[in-house]
């Protein structure tokens, strides 16, 4: 069985030349889900983008291969590539407001995509959009489906946005930081209706966060970014129980943890911070001197 | 004990509702504060915990009076300022000082750090001296003398937040407000910021109001907690004494809802029905 997502020596650079992805590599198996953790410039969200085909115009893929369920990205026609990504992705954003069109209502938005891109008829999308929103406990489909995003709290607009990007059945979510705007309480509900909806519907999810505890609860599999470049991978277990990298420590040591105040909340120490620009530019001298 | 820095009794704020705001004529009210009741020790740092919604921020907002209360009272210093007018406010303005949450919005673009920081100090007569004042506010920030003629854009997240506490500093206050200052910033930033402020709160003996979301961030930081939800006080108690008993059911559903850096497979199942 080929792997859901295969990702081999990404690499992507701006117009200045600036290497944004250093040869980025990860696999995920159908119904798995991967965590992509680092801080702001650590490269996720590109990742992300570069998977879905919706890179900024100022990011260029210079080398690598993606590949969805087996077919090879980079060898198809652009328009067959997007009618394939369009098929089988799917994306929850992290701000669901900016995602939806203010100015139309819930249910045209989410049926619409079922039935440009998936070709489906105005009822079996219909119909479909109402099982998944009860999948979400929405219990008042009509109301919703009626409603302007603005009319929704960010809770409701999250949950309307998870059942559309399950919806057409993909086999891959692209989950960029969904929960990062949401309140601690609200955050957990759209955590479980994440993992409940995966788990049913057998979904790989590439998982993009910033955040440790999110990592820990919802994934199987874990990629620690910097500056670009995966510096662990690992299974979550694994990586909570003997984090390896000293970045990885470093993080973890950094991340707040009530139960253990003053074990947590450490900065992230100069040596660690030195040993990472050593190793982005020893694998940059590297890079160089295989691209000329 | 000593007299608390702040004795706030049925504080009630109410604000115009814009949303409901007719195309003619004013807003009708919101009450966004509901009646609090609540004491600022002096020497420490209270954290002041809820979610969106909760008032959180215009409860700050009303400690330094940069609103005006609908009813109650606001002792700070055993003086009542809740209604104080602004040429009365004036001379406490430089013992109320405050922090917020993004210093990209709240350092001028067009002004240098030296300046930004020395602007306070100019306004409250001690232009003298100006750039030894300067020097000692970058250096107990942590930053490099270097970075006075800096301006905020050549700055990074945590370096401006740097200049922030500097700024908020750099009068020695009697209170500080800081308001979710390391919300928008990486952990490894946050961890930073959060070790400055613990130091130099002990340090200058300063009085502060936490306003932060992280529960995670309060316990480390705060030696008592105000709990709020829809404008109400929940619970309010010392920061130990809080996260080992939280009394109220909305603290310990606040709590379970934090997802801690450690694999617990359990936490994402539904709860049992009791």
């Amino acid at each position: 069985m080929s792997a859901c997502l295969d990702i081999t020596n990404l690499s992507a650079v701006l117009a200045n030349g600036q290497r944004v992805l250093r040869s980025v590599s990860l696999s995920l198996q159908p119904g798995e889900v991967r965590a992509l953790v680092g801080e702001s410039g650590a490269g996720k969200t590109m990742i992300g983008k570069a998977v879905l085909g919706v890179l900024p115009s100022s990011v260029r893929i210079v080398e690598g291969n993606m590949s969805l369920e087996g077919e090879d990205l980079g060898r198809l026609q652009p328009r067959a590539r997007r009618t394939l990504i369009g098929a089988r992705t799917a994306l929850i954003p992290q701000d669901p407001l900016t995602a939806l069109n203010p100015s139309r209502r819930i249910g045209p938005q989410m049926t619409d995509r079922l039935v440009r891109i998936l070709g489906w008829n105005g009822d079996k999308a219909d119909k479909r959009v109402r099982q998944l929103l009860d999948e979400v406990q929405i219990r008042d489909p009509d109301r919703v489906l009626k409603s302007y995003p603005h009319e929704l709290s960010g809770g409701m607009r999250q949950r309307v946005l998870i059942a559309a990007a399950f919806a057409a059945e993909p086999r891959l979510i692209v989950a960029d930081e969904p929960t990062t705007a949401l309140d601690v309480t609200v955050q957990k509900q759209i955590l479980r209706l994440i993992a409940d909806l995966q788990r049913e519907h057998g979904t790989a999810i590439l998982f993009v966060t910033h955040d440790l505890g999110v990592v820990a609860k919802i994934s199987q599999k874990v990629s620690v970014l910097y500056a670009g470049k995966v510096v662990e991978e690992a299974d979550t277990a694994r990586l909570f129980e003997a984090p390896l990298h000293p970045y990885t420590r470093a993080l973890m040591a950094a991340t707040p943890r009530y139960t253990d105040p003053f074990a947590s909340l450490k900065p992230v120490d100069e040596t660690v911070l030195a040993g990472l620009a050593a190793e982005i530019a020893a694998a940059d001298q590297t890079w160089r001197h295989l691209h000329g | 004990m000593a007299e608390p820095l702040f004795s706030v009794r049925g504080l009630k704020v109410a604000l115009p509702d814009m949303t409901r705001k007719p195309l003619i004529g004013r807003a009708p009210l919101v009450e966004i504060l509901k009646g609090l009741d609540f004491d600022l020790p002096r020497g420490s740092v209270t954290g002041i915990v809820g979610e969106s919604g909760s008032g959180k921020s215009t409860l700050g907002r009303a400690l330094v009076r940069l609103l005006e209360p609908s009813a109650g009272s606001i002792s700070f210093e055993g003086r009542d300022i809740a209604h104080l007018p602004e040429a009365e406010l004036r001379p406490l303005r430089r013992d109320l000082q405050m922090i917020f949450q993004d210093p990209m919005s709240s350092l001028n673009p067009r002004r240098t750090i030296a300046s930004i920081i020395a602007a306070p100090l100019r306004q409250n007569g001690l232009g003298d001296n100006l750039k030894t004042r300067v020097a000692e506010a970058l250096q107990r920030v942590g930053l490099p003398q270097s970075f006075a003629g800096r301006y905020r854009h050549q700055l990074s997240g945590g370096q401006r937040q740097r200049v922030g506490i500097a700024r908020a500093l750099a009068l020695s206050p009697k209170f500080v407000l800081a308001d979710e200052i390391v919300s928008g910033l990486d952990v490894s930033t946050q961890a930073q910021i959060l070790t400055l402020l613990e130091k130099l709160a002990a340090e200058m003996g300063l009085t502060v109001a936490f306003i932060s979301h992280d529960l995670s961030v309060i316990r480390r930081l705060c030696r008592q907690v105000i709990v709020m939800r829809e404008g109400r006080i929940v619970e309010a108690s010392a920061t130990d004494a809080l996260f080992e008993n939280p009394k109220e059911a909305y603290t310990r559903d606040l709590l379970a809802a934090i997802p801690l850096p450690e694999i617990d497979a359990d936490w994402l199942r539904p709860k049992a029905p009791a």
